[in-house]
């Protein structure tokens, strides 16, 4: 069941995104950008992330992750579904060098993740964690977005500017000065995109962008998430923002991947939802 | 006064605190100016000269630590009493150096309560900072002021899903004995600590994943500006003088 589905996903999305030849320069900056509404697929050439044979073991022996094999084009935009244990924030954690492969690799645009790229692969993927509590660290929002682009040594007489253009991106302009304490979830969970906005990254992974929000918050990440011109990939158990925004859905059980297609094909798959502990929109 | 740059209004309250702390016991009315110029400055402040003065008796308590000297100085015996068999002389020495501790340590709570009153906590971290305290010190006070909300979070949902559940038969008293409850409060205490743990751990992930490499970096601050170091110059002369006038001319002693 679930094979047929990977092998059709694949070739359907690859038609897709050679019918939409768009350039994703990320010259551009977020909040000018215009929106795609429920189109992610913008083919910027090579693969923006690649991964092969990914296995991975926690030091206490879990082994998390049994051998991924991922390829997602720039400006994607995929979900990651699978039950609470499959290794969706495992994977997620590799994009970014904060676990390195126990075998395999990870390969972000064109460089392989390890110790001598990770400078460059944090620069070029944004992490943004489920609990904006974690993710929003500093007692200000300004040195929050700020701190990204300082620790990747950008001159200084660039930051502020930045801060200012992610902040603007997220609906957040005037909040510089505030203490994130004081702010909504659904506020926080916009200055956490923010932090990593500001780093002008190529690729944003998000661990459940919609988790715990109001409906309204919930509608203005789903905003956002649509308009962001960047490669998104992101885990949740939301199965309507999947629908809404990501064209793409890789279902992930026991650190496999099981399925891997459009959204619309995966999402009416009952019988592949019913088995992965995943229900319809 | 609230937009001035926090490293002024810090450097000058420690200034006056230091002064205070260096006048000589029983300086009743050099501590009398003192406390004029706290009051006055709270008042241009906005903040009344009497909201910082009663703030300031939180620090009361602490003054049970000066309180021996009243009966174990020797000098100038203004009495005795005799409590049990014990009799108990209290020296007017040791009075005057208690009436003084309490005063001063009273009037600097007070210069630190303005200070803090106008100025923006993550603004005072700054100054800390731009002051060169050691860096891992202004950090911890930075994460201990983002988190101490957080961690309060978490504290009282745990209490409250305890107290849910903490029932009791009708007629019947709830809970058990106090050794129990201790038990219980030990374990809420510990599951607090291993959660603030664990997250300390994924800020660590997410300070990673925005290229944090071991040393904090922040943007360079301002210089400060001549009439901002004239004034701090100023401000100095002006203490060093109070000092001097009051050690050399003002009654004391």
């Amino acid at each position: 069941m679930a094979e047929r589905v990977v092998t059709e996903a694949h070739s359907h999305v690859h038609q897709h995104v050679h019918a939409h030849p768009h350039e994703a320069g990320h010259e551009h900056h977020p909040g000018e950008l215009p929106r795609h509404p429920g189109d992610g697929h913008f083919a910027g050439g090579a693969a923006a992330i690649e991964i092969r044979h990914l296995h991975f073991r926690y030091p206490d022996g879990l082994e998390a992750l049994k051998g991924i094999d991922l390829s997602i084009a720039a400006g994607e935009k995929v979900a990651v579904v699978g039950p609470n244990g499959a290794g969706k924030s495992t994977l997620l954690l590799h994009l970014n060098g904060i676990h390195e492969p126990t075998h395999g690799t990870v390969q972000v645009g064109d460089a392989v993740v390890d110790r001598s790229t990770i400078r460059e692969v944090r620069a070029r993927v944004g992490l943004v964690f489920q609990d904006p509590d974690d993710q929003l660290f500093s007692p200000t929002v300004f040195e929050d977005v700020a701190f990204g682009p300082l620790h990747m040594g950008v001159a200084e007489s660039e930051i502020h500017d930045r801060v200012e253009r992610a902040l603007a991106a997220v609906g957040m302009a005037g909040f510089e000065r505030r203490t994130p304490h004081r702010m909504s979830l659904g506020q926080r969970k916009r200055v956490a995109l923010a932090t990593v906005l500001s780093m002008d990254p190529e690729v944003l992974v998000f661990d459940e962008p919609s988790a715990g929000l109001d409906p309204r918050g919930r509608r203005e990440v789903i905003a956002i998430l649509r308009a962001l011109p960047q490669t998104v990939l992101a885990s949740t158990h939301d199965m309507r923002l999947v629908a809404d925004v990501f064209p793409r859905t890789i279902v992930i059980d026991g650190g496999l991947i099981v399925a891997d297609g459009p959204s619309e094909v995966i999402l009416a798959d009952d019988e592949l939802l019913e088995a992965h502990g995943l229900e319809r929109p | 006064m609230h937009a001035a740059d926090a490293r002024l209004k810090f450097l000058v309250a420690v200034g006056f605190i230091l002064s205070v702390s260096l006048l000589p016991p029983g300086s009743y009315v050099a501590l009398g100016i003192a406390w004029l110029g706290v009051a006055g400055t709270s008042i241009v402040a906005h903040l009344g000269p009497v909201r910082p003065a009663r703030r300031a008796l939180i620090a009361a308590p602490f003054l049970l630590a000066a309180l021996p000297l009243v009966v174990t100085r020797t000098a100038e015996p203004i009495g005795t009493i005799v409590i049990g068999s014990l009799p108990i002389t209290i020296s007017g020495e040791g009075l005057r150096m208690f009436t003084t501790i309490a005063l001063k340590s009273w009037i600097s709570v007070q210069a630190a309560l303005v200070l803090a009153f106008t100025t923006p906590f993550h603004e005072l971290v700054d100054a800390l900072r731009q002051l060169r305290l050691p860096p891992i010190m202004v950090a911890i006070i930075g994460f201990m002021y983002r988190y101490l909300g957080v961690l309060a979070g978490e504290a009282t949902r745990m209490s409250r899903a305890r107290a849910a559940r903490s029932a009791a038969p009708r007629g019947g008293a709830g809970g058990r004995s106090v050794a129990w409850r201790a038990r219980v409060t030990g374990a809420m205490v510990g599951t607090l600590f291993l959660r603030s743990y664990e997250r300390s751990e994924r800020i660590y992930a997410a300070m990673q994943a925005r290229g944090f490499q071991g040393e904090f970096r922040h943007l360079h601050a301002r210089a400060l500006r001549a009439p901002e170091i004239a004034l701090l110059a100023g401000t100095a002369l002006l203490l060093a003088a109070y000092v001097v006038v009051a050690v050399a001319w003002l009654p004391h002693g």
